[in-house]
């Protein structure tokens, strides 16, 4: 562990002391805790994250329940972003974030440490979004492999992007056509993206996520992938701003 | 190999999840095809995008009702 995040574990037992049980209190303690250059808890390196996490678990495991806000105030933002990825509604989103911080709450003594808890966390919150979109939209998801032949993803027309899409839009601008192009994707192809590709989860931990085998991840993710490249050309490609 | 092949292996390429030899066989096929050659940098530039990115707003009022739901579990759960 480094420096920081001892420092880090050392402010949050710090705090315990003064505002047990309290998320609001934690937050304010964790703005003005002098070890911790930063205001915002939240924006703190993902390597300090991971290099104390299991301190985190360890504590909040033992009953300490300022241990486990600390893991809530960490990681809901991306909790949030994972459920409204998978569901597309604010309020199944909402229900399912709810839902998987209160299940890893009530079954923390099961975590094996063996994983990371981010990548538990995760699982949680993708199986509580997946129910909820399967009962919104329950002929959409399926366990079985998309019927599509070859010919539909191989790519037409290939054209070069030109300089890095990065320094062409504007950051805002670049998250308005990912969302757009993301949200465009079916389902299926969608939630093992997201998984895979913008949680960083393994093929392995991924099938088990969606209950399917770890060969049609890899098929679903070809796809997936083939299939934002061919819609993102579109805005690559036809914007504009080509230098 | 042809460009088909390589189109239904770039994902496990991109990944390094191929045989060494079927690396190879790619990699002479990129050399003399500037169309995958495109395909196989757009396909690693798309994932590069998208990873860890943050396409959702957060709002305050979801984050204070979560606190809310989970500050009344868990006294429930110490009680």
């Amino acid at each position: 562990m480094g420096v920081r995040g001892v420092r880090l574990y050392c402010a949050t037992l710090a705090i315990r002391s003064i505002e047990p049980g309290l998320l609001p209190g934690l937050l304010a303690s964790l703005a003005k805790a002098p070890t911790l250059s930063t205001s915002n808890p939240h924006r703190l390196p993902s390597t300090v994250a991971r290099e104390d996490e299991h301190l985190l678990v360890a504590a909040a495991k033992a009953g300490d329940a300022s241990a486990f806000e600390e893991l809530v105030n960490r990681y809901e933002r991306k909790i949030f972003r994972l459920t409204m990825n998978i569901t597309r509604n604010r309020e199944d989103a909402e229900d399912a974030m709810q839902d998987a911080f209160m299940k890893a709450y009530s079954h923390l003594a099961k975590f094996q440490e063996a994983s990371r808890f981010y990548t538990w966390l995760v699982r949680i919150a993708a199986n509580e979004a997946l129910m909820r979109l399967r009962k919104r939209r329950p002929n959409q998801v399926s366990l079985d492999e998309p019927i599509e032949s070859e010919d539909d993803f191989i790519p037409q027309q290939i054209e070069d992007w030109g300089p890095s899409p990065e320094q062409r839009f504007a950051q805002t601008e670049m998250r308005d056509i990912l969302r757009g192009v993301i949200d465009e994707l079916p389902p299926d192809f969608r939630i093992v993206f997201l998984l895979r590709d913008v949680e960083g989860l393994s093929t392995e931990e991924t099938a088990e996520t969606v209950g399917i085998s770890e060969a049609a991840v890899k098929s679903r993710l070809l796809r997936g992938r083939l299939k934002l490249r061919q819609k993102l050309d579109r805005h690559f490609r036809q914007n504009g701003k080509k230098h | 190999m042809n460009c088909k092949g390589v189109i239904t292996r770039i994902s496990s390429y991109i990944d390094g999840d191929l045989e060494a030899t079927v690396v190879e066989e790619i990699e002479l096929h990129l050399k003399q095809c500037q169309e995958c050659t495109i395909l196989v940098q757009q396909t690693k530039v798309t994932v590069h995008l998208y990873y860890d990115s943050d396409l959702t707003d957060y709002p305050v009022e979801v984050q204070a009702r979560l606190h809310e739901t989970l500050r009344r579990k868990i006294r429930r759960e110490r009680k």
